[in-house]
């Protein structure tokens, strides 16, 4: 198997203006830059006016990023999210091989991952799960021994972790 | 509140603005708004091709201080702005472009002139808008003219289909700018405003860098009274000539690829560089590994995203130029100037053992170098100068004494050839009682000289004098400097044109000088003519070469200094 090195992975939460073409600029404004996008997933927030884009970024150089898509007129605010102090989650759909013996196979390695079933084909199982990226990825080498037909993610969606007790009260800094 | 169509809400939002004159070109799209343009005020100059167009609005927005604004058609047209758009994005020109688009119900079919204007446009521009509903018309035209010309200015464009042109609308004065995302920081941080004057305070060999930044935000003054309280020498980066005056004997010149010696060496050596609206372009760092590496950095741009893009600062600062400036100011408050006395002795040196030369025999062929010299004695200096992309450009820079903000326009950041005529057209008419020459290259001129029939048409007197040097100068000089004189394509066979009757072909008077004694004389003549513009073709020495100069990539500590006189 060929392992892709790549540069390290930024997730970064952005609130937009919901508007048409904003996607479009700030995929613009990634690959002018030559930034690489490893996922992208777009979508509304309570607000209407407002969307939500989780964006994870390939970069040697995240503030340079983070700057570039702030000069975008309708990005209105940026987070950066540090996996520990976030929740991090991806759906994912897969389609296994699984005929005869395999099936029952197929299916337990599945329920440990909380997977459930979908979809039931004459040859194939397809199963829906939920969970941490890095979670799916043991899922797929788990069933990559039986044949994976098709795949689909989402892109990684993320949400900061909320404070776990009363905030104290703010002390100037520095 | 009376009905009318998107079209004169267009034009009363212009209005609105303050806006006085537009460069443009009408077509199928765009032509209901020029319907009700033909009534209106603001005066409207017919470009001859939209390139033109979109840098006359450069030119103008230079000059005056005000946003260009330039108008065209949908696809051609639309395309044909690209280039200008693109130029003033990298030179944080303030600019508004208004396009036609073919009506929205056929947006999307490939439509006759169709082409996705916003799409092509998004990275040539600060923002840009599709406009569907006339009703938006006036807020979108109020925050075009915001954007352009706050914060780190640029060019903004609005898409307009023609069927929201045609539409009924009612015009309202816009209220809310409604830019929640954009609030660009002006003032600096005061804490880091201190730090930056103790750092300085504390310095022995610093440098004031300064650049574009300057001439926005209107911070010469500003930046004169620092360099004169703190005793620190300035360099002027090609976008910032002017910023300080060049007569000022703290001012060192431009650095860079085609910098003075001094220039360069003073930043390299400098122990505190001080950024002011400038972005540590490459053509100014040279390779950035060997650029000012002993040197702490304070940067100081209202571009966040400027501030350690190139080179990490020490103390950065977010903030408008002449804001910071200004509290820099206070903050030094009653300190003595820096005592730099052997740093500022080393530069004069440096200024002594190094200075820009060419040398100009009276019986041998014109130095582009003396065109620009003899222009700067018999103007007085009193022009505006505008330049195109290359050796003429350079030679422009160097040998001009620019002693006021808003003096030089040229392309610097794009490097767009074909720049100078429609800019210095855009200046002229923005400035009408200013003395506008531009200098441009003949391969430059070849792009946009047309725009001359444009300037004549309208009464727009500029004055262009062209190098004649039979060649793409500056791809000669890397051809021959680095490609072993293999004149690759570089060559524009000069007998071909008569730039005499070129220009009397258009509407404006041609000169032409081919010995030295003849430009003085010739120079004298075109200031004589202020009727109509004028061409003077000065046949240039075809082998000079721009010194000094620091190859592209390579490190500012080999500087190289070009022939002696007399070589
Ligand atoms: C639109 C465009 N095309 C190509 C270039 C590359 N280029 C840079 S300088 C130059 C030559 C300019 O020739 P000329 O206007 O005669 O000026 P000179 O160097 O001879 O003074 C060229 C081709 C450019 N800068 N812009
Ligand atoms: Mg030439």
């Amino acid at each position: 198997m060929t392992t892709f090195s790549h540069p390290p992975r930024h997730t970064l939460s952005l609130v937009v203006e919901n508007r048409p073409g904003v996607l479009a600029r700030v995929s613009s404004c990634l690959a002018r830059r030559g930034f690489n996008i490893h996922s992208l997933a777009v979508g509304p927030t309570i607000d209407p006016g407002l969307s939500r884009i989780t964006v994870v970024v390939e970069s040697e150089k995240i503030e340079q990023v983070k700057k570039q898509l702030h000069k975008l007129i309708n990005v209105i605010r940026i987070f950066e999210l540090e996996p520990s102090m976030a929740v991090e989650r991806e759906t994912m759909l897969i389609r296994v091989a699984a005929t005869g013996t395999a099936r029952t196979e197929v299916i337990e390695v599945a329920n440990i991952f909380k997977a459930t079933v979908v979809d039931v084909g004459y040859n194939s199982l397809t199963f829906e799960v939920t969970g941490r990226p890095a979670k799916l990825n043991d899922l797929i080498e788990l069933l990559r021994p039986f044949g994976v037909v098709e795949l689909v993610k989402s892109g990684r969606i993320a949400i900061g972790r909320a404070a776990k007790s009363k905030p104290s009260r703010m002390r100037a800094v520095g | 509140m009376t009905t009318i169509t998107g079209s004169q809400s267009v034009i009363s939002s212009l209005e609105h603005e303050g806006v006085d004159l537009i460069f443009g070109i009408p077509g199928g799209a765009i032509l209901p708004a020029y319907d009700p343009l033909y009534s209106s005020p603001i005066r409207h100059i017919l470009a001859r091709h939209e390139q033109g167009a979109g840098h006359m609005a450069a030119g103008y927005a230079w000059a005056t201080g005000r946003v260009g604004v330039c108008v065209a058609t949908s696809g051609p047209g639309a395309t044909n702005l690209v280039t200008p758009l693109a130029d003033a994005l990298m030179d944080s020109v303030p600019m508004v472009a208004i396009t036609g688009q073919v009506p929205t119900h056929a947006v999307g079919n490939d439509a006759f002139q169709e082409a996705y204007t916003v799409g092509i446009t998004m990275p040539a521009t600060k923002h840009n808008y599709f406009v569907t509903d006339p009703d938006d018309i006036p807020t979108v035209i109020h925050q075009a003219f915001h954007l352009a010309s706050s914060g780190r200015p640029g060019p903004v464009l609005i898409d307009l289909p023609k069927d929201v042109l045609n539409q009924e609308t009612k015009w309202h004065a816009p209220q809310d700018l409604e830019l929640p995302g954009y609030k660009p920081t002006l003032d600096g941080h005061p804490r880091r405003v201190k730090e930056a004057v103790e750092m300085l305070a504390a310095s022995r060999r610093p440098v004031l860098y300064v650049g574009g930044g300057i001439i926005k935000s209107e911070a010469s003054e500003a930046l004169t009274r620092f360099a004169e309280i703190t005793n620190i020498p300035v360099v002027t980066t090609l976008m910032g000539r002017g910023a300080i005056p060049d007569s000022h004997p703290l001012c060192l010149g431009m650095p860079g690829m085609h910098g003075n010696y001094t220039a360069i060496t003073s930043m390299q050596k400098c122990d505190v560089l001080a950024a002011f609206g400038v972005r540590f372009d490459d053509r100014v760092t040279g390779d950035p590994d060997h650029f000012a590496v002993g040197a702490k950095i304070i940067h100081a741009d209202v571009d966040p995203a400027e501030i350690g893009k190139v080179r990490a600062a020490d103390i950065p600062i977010v903030a408008d130029a002449r804001r910071v400036l200004t509290q820099m100011i206070k903050a030094w408050g009653d300190r003595p100037p820096i005592a730099n006395q052997e740093w500022l002795e080393t530069i004069r040196e440096w200024q002594t053992e190094y200075p820009l030369s060419y040398d100009q025999q009276p019986d041998g062929p014109i130095k582009p170098q003396f065109v620009i010299e003899e222009l700067a004695r018999i103007t007085g200096g009193d022009a505006v100068l505008v330049a195109g992309v290359g050796q003429h450009q350079m030679w422009a820079s160097q040998f001009w004494d620019f002693d006021r903000p808003r003096r030089w326009i040229n392309s610097g950041g794009l490097g767009t050839m074909g720049f100078a005529v429609p800019a210095a057209i855009g200046a002229k008419a923005g400035m009408p009682d200013e003395l506008v020459y531009a200098v441009d290259g003949d391969g430059c001129f070849q792009m946009t000289f047309q725009e001359l029939i444009t300037a004549a048409a309208h009464q727009v007197p500029v004055k262009v004098a062209v190098f004649n040097n039979g060649a793409h100068g500056m791809v000669k000089q890397w051809q021959k400097l680095f490609y072993g004189g293999r004149l690759s394509a570089s060559l524009l066979n000069a007998e071909v044109v008569d730039y005499v009757k070129l220009a009397e072909g258009m509407g404006c008077i041609g000169l032409r000088a081919e010995v030295p004694e003849e430009v003085g004389p010739i120079l004298e003549k075109s200031l004589a003519i202020d009727d109509r513009p004028v061409v003077v073709e000065m046949v240039v020495d075809p082998d000079e070469m721009v010194f000094p100069m620091v190859p592209a990539g390579g490190s500012n500590d080999n500087v190289i200094l070009g022939p002696e006189p007399g070589d």
